[in-house]
């Protein structure tokens, strides 16, 4: 039982390495908003194998909570990114540094 | 004894009504005028009120020797350590008071007279009742502390009255070397308060415990408090080398000058030291410095006198040159001597100054005394006055200098220190000399302007000055000695004073006191000789190393002005500037500079945001499986 947790849990870190890398490294706004989606899921299947592992339901809930919010947030994100795309006619995440110290100055 | 707390009234007199008169004069300029008789009353009142209640305590002193003590309140209590504010009345404390307060009272009618037009008038009696009170507090102190308290406010009544004319600059610098001068000395008293505390304050701070403390002292010790409390001296009495505010204390009204110079101020010096004598007591030799700075002073002042021709300048180096005196007595242990030239030098002093103010005011602000002349038939009154002063302050018996400066003569002989004597004597003649010219160029002459108008000098003016001319005709005979059939009142009343009595034989007596007649006399004939007919027409000669002081203003210009300003200069423009300005404004550019590389991290590139945190997550885990492992 104790072998298949660490499995699973080593699979979520990958997954979860995988999408911070992704937010760090890709400019596509759409290819960040999924890195962020994937770490996102990466905590949920911790919780789920952590649920399992101690027969809780506790964990399995909030994994239920995290995808119902996930869900709102998709709707949010994605219509931020259309406004975004009509201002500056692109999804370049680097273009959009409106808040920088150097744009303050 | 019941009626100890009248003691704070002495004091407290002229403090409340100075006060009040301050408040007085504030409400006259802001809302509406005050009459000049309001602050005449007051002002004159306070001082006789604690010329009273000091002559109560007087009488009760007669024939017993108590002290009476009164502690208003406790000043300071540090840990059972307690300073309290106390008066204390002895013989000598007592015996100030009485003249300061009477000379003081004459003085402040004298002045409603002179002040009469000017347009601070309230504001004058407020500084005057404050001078005062000021003395006095340094008079009837228990404690150094105490005194010190009257010591400072002495000093700052005086920097207020000598720049009273603030509108002139010249005025407004002479009140502050006067200020500066005084610090200077402070600045030794407050060291020898600080090591008399150390030393000697075991037991607590007035001056009965300070007298059992410092009698098991090293000799050191001794003379290194001893110094500096006679440089605390020097400053206020104006002896060498601190003497250069005293001539350019002038600058104030007249009254000032007297008050300064009779009943208040330059007086304080001389009393320090006398209070102090169970510490002088006990080293002979600084008492002999203190002597042998007194005879130089003396000598100095009355060199510099006989060629100056300001006639409050001449009075100014008199005073010095008389201060002098008392310090030869108080210098060689004899208290009594000392004291009693203050008393009858404040009678003739206060004349002299005020015979000269209204001389200045009858010639509309004169001060020039080659400018004068023929004042005999103008000024009758001021004549006569003037004539019984410059009689007492030359030394012609039976006039009240003439005991006092004698009995000073007298002690410095009997101490075996000639050349002191030598001094004195000298010194003695120059007095007469530079007096009785002052006197003949400015009441006899000729060729003087005949046309001019005569200001009027108010009886105000003029009725202190009899009363002043009896004191100064009198107050020599409460201390005739006993070579001459007196009882010497003076000695009799300082006799727990006195540290060995004077074994000298009446015919020495006689000598001294014939040689002392004859150089006096010699001083008057030369002085007749020269000036008894001056002639106003020719042209003076004012030049050479006397009349210009011996330059020592200006060698204290270049030495110590002069060096401090550059000192200063140096000071603001390389090591402020160079050093302090730079690690000041160096630190703050630095932080600029910090936030300026903070604020670039702050690209508003979401990225980097989150290379930021995953790098401070990444860091975090790492610390925590090390510490965990």
């Amino acid at each position: 039982m104790a072998d298949m947790l660490i499995s699973y849990i080593t699979l979520a870190m990958i997954l979860f390495s995988l999408g911070m890398l992704g937010v760090v490294s890709r400019k596509n706004i759409f290819v960040v908003y999924m890195s962020i989606e994937l770490m996102l899921n990466a905590v949920n299947l911790i919780f789920i194998s952590l649920g399992r592992y101690y027969e809780s339901m506790t964990p399995q809930v909030i994994s239920m909570l995290i995808i119902a919010v996930a869900a709102a947030e998709a709707a949010v994100f994605l219509s931020m990114i259309v406004v975004l795309y009509r201002k500056k006619k692109s999804l370049d995440a680097d273009l959009f540094t409106s808040l920088s110290q150097k744009d303050a100055l | 004894m019941t009626r100890d707390y009248l003691l704070v009234w002495i004091v407290l007199a002229p403090l409340m009504s100075s006060l009040v008169i301050g408040l007085l004069y504030l409400y006259s300029i802001k809302v509406s005028k005050v009459k000049n008789t309001i602050f005449t009353t007051l002002g004159l009142i306070s001082p006789l009120v604690s010329f009273l209640i000091a002559f109560f305590f007087f009488i009760q002193m007669i024939g017993n020797d108590t002290t009476f003590f009164y502690s208003a309140y406790r000043w300071l209590g540090v840990d059972g350590y307690d300073i309290d504010m106390g008066f204390m009345a002895d013989r000598l404390s007592i015996f100030m008071t009485l003249f300061i307060t009477f000379v003081g009272w004459l003085i402040h009618i004298y002045a409603s007279g002179y002040m009469r037009d000017d347009e601070g008038y309230g504001k004058f009696f407020f500084y005057f009742n404050l001078f005062i009170a000021s003395m006095l507090i340094l008079v009837l102190a228990d404690s150094p502390i105490i005194m010190f308290i009257g010591w400072e406010g002495v000093g700052v009544c005086s920097y207020l009255l000598i720049s009273y004319y603030y509108k002139d600059g010249e005025n407004v610098k002479a009140g502050n070397k006067a200020f500066i001068a005084n610090r200077v000395g402070d600045f030794g008293f407050i060291i020898a308060l600080t090591m008399l505390f150390y030393y000697a304050g075991a037991n607590g701070f007035d001056y009965v415990n300070l007298s059992h403390g410092v009698q098991n002292l090293s000799p050191t010790v001794l003379s290194c408090i001893g110094f500096a409390l006679f440089l605390g001296a020097v400053g206020k009495s104006a002896q060498i080398p601190l003497y250069v505010w005293l001539p350019d204390a002038m600058a104030g009204p007249t009254p000032v000058s007297a008050l300064i110079h009779a009943a208040t101020m330059v007086t304080a010096g001389v009393y320090m030291v006398a209070r102090f004598h169970f510490l002088y007591d006990l080293i002979p030799n600084v008492g002999l410095f203190i002597a042998y700075i007194g005879a130089f002073s003396a000598l100095f002042a009355a060199i510099i006198a006989t060629k100056q021709t300001d006639i409050k300048k001449i009075l100014a180096y008199s005073t010095m040159s008389q201060l002098g005196y008392m310090f030869i007595a108080v210098g060689l242990g004899g208290y009594s001597a000392g004291i009693f030239h203050v008393f009858t030098h404040a009678f003739f002093k206060a004349l002299l100054f005020m015979g000269a103010g209204a001389v200045i005011v009858a010639l509309h602000h004169e001060q020039n005394i080659f400018k004068m002349g023929g004042m005999k038939k103008k000024l009758p009154i001021v004549y006569m006055t003037m004539l019984v002063a410059t009689l007492a302050i030359s030394g012609i018996p039976p006039f009240a200098g003439f005991f006092s400066k004698d009995e000073i003569l007298l002690t410095a002989f009997a101490s075996g220190n000639s050349f002191l004597w030598l001094i004195g004597v000298f010194t003695a003649m120059l007095t007469a000399y530079y007096m009785f010219r002052l006197f003949f160029v400015v009441f006899y002459s000729k060729n003087y302007n005949e046309k001019r108008d005569i200001h009027y000098v108010p009886k105000s003016m003029q009725i202190p000055l009899i009363v002043l001319a009896f004191g100064a005709i009198l107050a020599g005979f409460i201390g005739v000695p006993e070579a001459l059939g007196g009882s010497n009142m003076v000695s009799i009343w300082f006799e727990n004073w006195v540290k060995s009595p004077l074994h000298v034989a009446h015919s020495t007596e006689y000598m001294l006191m014939s040689i002392n007649i004859f150089v006096v006399f010699l001083g008057i004939v030369v002085a007749y000789l020269k000036f008894y007919n001056y002639d106003m027409k020719q042209k003076l000669k004012l030049s050479g190393i006397i009349y210009n002081k011996f330059y020592i203003d200006e060698i204290y210009d270049k030495v110590f002005v002069e060096g401090i300003k550059k000192l200063s200069i140096f000071f603001s423009l390389k090591i402020d500037i160079n050093i302090i300005d730079a690690i000041v404004m160096g630190s703050s550019r630095g932080f600029i500079r910090a936030g300026e590389f903070v604020s670039r991290m702050q690209s508003a590139n979401t990225r980097h945001y989150a290379l930021f945190m995953l790098v401070g997550v990444s860091m975090a885990s790492i610390y925590l499986l090390i510490v965990l492992g």
